[in-house]
């Protein structure tokens, strides 16, 4: 990170979804808004701008945070995963995204993304457990339901969204 | 249309069309669109909800770097919005409610935006407001709406509903049990995930202004847009981004979307406003709080004699489309159940609150929950059981109601049975005396409409199809899609009449230039109706594509099917591909298009000036059955179960259907136990997610859905509307399970822990002093 002279902007570089990034963000920037103004990438929602709904959540370094909560400069030489980091060669969708799909847990869509980013986090949480673990564990469904707490959904009743994330992680942890 | 035995693609589990589009991130909302040289908008809201205005100075605001316009209402010339034209745009002589808008910025970044709104003083003197529709009512009150057009004795009463059948003295003569009641229901928002956002162009050259607007209603909207800004309405085009959940809260035209308009009219740059959570919260219609007095009767087997009602319902200070909610809510009271005599009539009072608008239901929560907790006192007086007075008392196939909605078909009955079965409602539940958690089982149904509803000149949706030289179909419907589903129900279809695949179906529903006309999404009505303006317009262009097939075949037929791209001649056994009948159209002659647009409109008729007539295509039934258990030391209200029975005509899609089914079922539960905005005079308390209690992911029951398929003739394969069924009865299911549980009464929403502890311990207490 380095401070531009002069301003109260910092250079700063992180890996997003794979790729190295460079951009000058205020002090006061809020990681969010980088994404989205600076960076183009829309697909992280501002649902409240106050991290009560979790729209907005992305990964940083694998873990759920909700990015209006989180200062741009802090992002300096971190990892951080967006929805549009999941489709792979831009063409192939997570299997968690093609799960919420089969299993009607998508309506509006305005939450999805944070939806899929926070079951990501349970997920790579979960694969690094079993990593040192002698026989493999899945999350159970209470779980679930507090692990996605964070994320509002005005549409579905939240039912489909936590058969989903079940069906998924019992397979792929 | 398709032999219902024979479907293919109807009663499939097909995922959302454009689903891939969503969970990918690249769908575009209106939070997302960015315009060359868009100015960001921003609007300064009273700090008072009920002051004169004695100035408004800009002039420091002005001056900031980077603010390219400010507008109060003295730079515009427009009309007042709001079917009764009772809400100005921009406020300029007084405010009358804490959303209030007097001032508005046009700015190169949102920061600058925020930063003039500051800059920018207003002196107010401040008087004191009415929160209280019971004193806006008295005769000393000053009239708070200096627009209200005084077409009612009450200089603050906004709209009067009056309806009756019946005789109800003679039904009160002939009743054993009298109950009368009044019950107080909360002030809820929609709460959508995404805000309210707006982005306008106006093109200075042309005269032309574009809107990327998230209504629900686009049509009226242009119009209602033209109306308010002097416009042609063919001179404003309305594209609908994908949106972020609608719930109601897009039915009306508010000042934030003319008033983007006119800051890109001034600069004529487009200007983007999208609003802040908070903003969210303080200043989107709200569900209708109202006070409903009710007393009814029912005679000595039980059969339900009369319904008395009287509503005040609190307008707040303009009226949205909020106010003709009595619409929905006289039908539940007239023609829920079978009822000798009813009286209703509903009052909305100006008041110096925020306006509510329409929500999700469209009055009917308020009404059941009112109706089914008196079901069950009449059940208690009469010591009936709480099934049989509701199995007794139930609609049934071929009813024509006191107020004249003709039940075609009426899964009512079945529904209730279902629940009742399913929950093992019948069982005897001993209570216990002791223990801290306490059962109950409550019960519940619901009446609405479910092929739209009459309330417009029309009720009508048009429909292009078209299918290409490569044999992909398009459909341009005049309805569209807010999350619920209805592209992918509307590709269903086309798939099933044209054999074509869902992957080459194309739905194009977001631009009132190019689409039909529809009335809009409401009413539970865009299946029904959208739906079968599609099969009409599918059955149009079948003439067309038969014609060329049989010539081209070479057939004495005249009847074809369609299946896997191609049109069969099933009794001479010879086939051709459908894209090559379209070329054939194309090139040979008479060289026509394979295109055709259909209007249809529902059978349905206006009510007379008594409201009386069948007012919908077809009407949707549900019954709700919902076992709670109750913490009697902190008295949290934990629901278990919910087993719901709705009549949806026909399956369409059992996906989409448990979707809708689901999502309004938790919306019923949030205003059953945890929803209630808070106000002090008139300034909301809660503007966020951490004190307006949203139910989470941890907070869902187990859900056991039983659909009913009836197969009503009018609708599309037998469908009826299904959107907003699910959420009415929870209220009343609950309370009336919490009531079972804790042998107590409430008068009111939510059932909050306070709430439930406090009518718990005052029980306790009076069996204590007894």
């Amino acid at each position: 990170m380095v401070k531009i002279k002069g301003t109260n902007k910092y250079k700063i570089s992180f890996l997003l979804n794979q790729t190295k990034v460079e951009v000058i963000v205020k002090a006061s920037a809020i990681l969010l808004d980088v994404l989205r103004e600076d960076l183009n990438l829309t697909g992280t929602k501002p649902g409240c701008n106050e991290g009560e709904c979790g729209a907005c959540t992305v990964l940083i370094n694998g873990a759920a945070v909700n990015s209006c909560l989180y200062l741009a400069v802090n992002a300096d030489g971190k990892e951080i995963t967006t929805i549009e980091g999941l489709v792979n060669n831009e063409s192939e969708l997570d299997p968690i995204q093609n799960t919420l799909i089969e299993n009607g847990a998508v309506q509006c869509g305005f939450c999805t993304s944070g939806m899929v980013m926070s079951i990501k986090s349970l997920q790579n949480y979960y694969i690094s457990k079993n990593k040192s673990a002698k026989t493999k564990i899945a999350p159970t469904n209470q779980e679930i339901k507090k692990w996605l707490e964070g994320n509002l959904c005005r549409c579905t009743g939240y039912v489909k969204i936590i058969e989903a994330a079940e069906k998924l992680l019992t397979e792929k942890v | 249309m398709g032999e219902l035995n024979k479907l293919k693609v109807i009663g499939t589990p097909v995922p959302k069309h454009d689903g891939k589009i969503r969970a990918s991130g690249k769908a575009v909302y209106g939070h997302d669109i960015k315009l060359k040289d868009m100015l960001y908008g921003a609007i300064l809201r009273t700090e008072h909800p009920c002051a004169t205005i004695e100035k408004i100075d800009i002039s420091k605001a002005l001056k900031l770097k980077g603010v390219e316009c400010i507008i109060t209402a003295k730079d515009i010339d427009v009309n007042n919005i709001g079917y009764k034209r009772d809400h100005p745009i921009l406020k300029s002589n007084e405010v009358n409610c804490e959303r209030d808008e007097i001032a508005a910025v046009a700015a190169q970044t949102k920061e600058i935006a925020i930063k003039a709104l500051q800059l920018i003083k207003v002196k107010y003197k401040v008087k004191k407001g009415i929160f209280d529709p019971f004193e806006a009512l008295d005769l000393n009150s000053p009239k708070i709406n200096s627009f209200n057009s005084g077409k009612f004795d009450n200089k603050n009463i906004a709209e009067v509903f009056k309806y009756s059948h019946g005789n109800i003295e003679e039904e009160k003569s002939k009743s054993k049990v009298h109950i009368k009641r009044r019950f107080t229901l909360p002030r809820v928002t929609h709460a959508c995930l995404g805000t309210s956002n707006i982005s306008a162009q106006y093109d200075k050259i042309s005269g032309k202004l574009l809107l990327y607007s998230s209504t629900q209603v686009p049509f009226l909207y242009q119009r209602d847009m033209a109306h308010a800004l002097k416009m042609n309405p063919s001179d404003i085009r309305v594209i609908q981004p994908v949106i972020g959940g609608g719930f109601g809260s897009k039915l009306d035209m508010y000042p934030f979307e003319p008033i983007c308009a006119l800051l890109s009219i001034k600069t004529g740059k487009p200007v983007q406003i999208i609003y802040s959570r908070k903003e969210e919260f303080l200043a989107s219609p709200t569900r209708q709080p109202m006070i409903i007095d009710i007393s009814c009767g029912a005679d000595k087997n039980g059969s339900f004699t009369y319904r008395d009602i009287k509503i005040i319902k609190d307008n707040g200070a303009y009226t949205s489309w909020g106010a003709t909610t009595p619409f929905v809510i006289m039908q539940a009271f007239s023609s829920l159940y079978k009822v000798a005599a009813c009286n209703f009539e509903a009052t909305a009072v100006y008041t110096n609150n925020v306006f509510a608008g329409s929500f999700r239901g469209y009055g009917n929560p308020q009404a059941t929950f009112a109706l089914e907790r008196m079901i069950d006192l009449l059940a208690d007086e009469l010591k009936m059981s709480k099934s049989e007075i509701r199995l007794k008392n139930a609609n049934f196939k071929g009813e024509i109601t006191g107020q004249g909605l003709h039940y075609d078909t009426c899964g009512h009955k079945e529904c209730l049975e279902t629940v009742i079965n399913k929950s093992n409602f019948n069982k005897s539940t001993k209570k216990s005396k002791e223990g801290r958690y306490k059962k109950g089982i409550g019960l519940a149904s619901m009446l609405h409409v479910g092929g739209g509803a009459k309330i417009y000149r029309s009720d009508g949706c048009g429909t292009t199809v078209k299918i290409d030289p490569y044999g992909y179909c398009t459909v341009i419907s005049g309805s569209n899609e807010i999350g619920q589903g209805s592209e992918t129900v509307l590709a269903m279809i086309a798939s099933e009449e044209l054999g074509i695949s869902l992957e080459k179906i194309k739905i194009i529903n977001t631009d009132t230039d190019i689409k039909p006309w529809d009335v809009g999404v409401h009413a539970s009505r865009t299946s029904f109706v959208a739906g079968n303006s599609l099969l009409g317009a599918i059955n149009l262009l079948k003439i067309k594509l038969n014609k060329k097939a049989k010539e081209l075949l070479d057939s004495k037929n005249d009847d074809f099917n369609y299946e896997n791209g191609c049109i069969i001649d099933n009794t001479e056994d010879k086939s051709i591909n459908l894209d090559k009948v379209v070329r054939e159209m194309h090139f040979s002659e008479p060289n026509e298009l394979a295109i055709a647009s259909y209007f249809y409109e529902p059978s349905s008729q206006f009510q007379d000036k008594e409201f009386k007539g069948n007012v919908s295509g077809s009407y949707a039934f549900a019954s709700q059955a919902i076992e709670v258990e109750v913490d009697t030391y902190t008295g949290n209200v934990n629901i278990l179960n919910v087993y719901v029975a709705q009549d949806v005509g026909k399956v369409l899609n059992p996906l989409l259907l448990d979707g809708q089914i689901h999502g309004g079922i938790l919306q019923g539960i949030g205003y059953a136990v945890s929803e209630e905005m808070i106000y002090k005079n008139g300034i909301l308390q809660n503007p966020n997610f951490h004190n307006y209690k949203l139910l989470t992911a941890s907070d869902i029951p187990q859900i056991h859905f039983f659909p009913i398929e009836t197969n009503d003739k009018q609708g599309p394969y037998g469908a009826k509307g299904v959107g907003e069924a699910p959420l009415i009865p929870t209220a009343a299911a609950i309370a009336n399970a919490v009531c079972d549980a804790l042998e107590v009464e409430f008068l009111e929403l939510p059932l909050t822990p306070e709430r439930v502890l406090k009518a718990f311990n005052n029980k306790k207490k009076l069996i204590h002093e007894f």
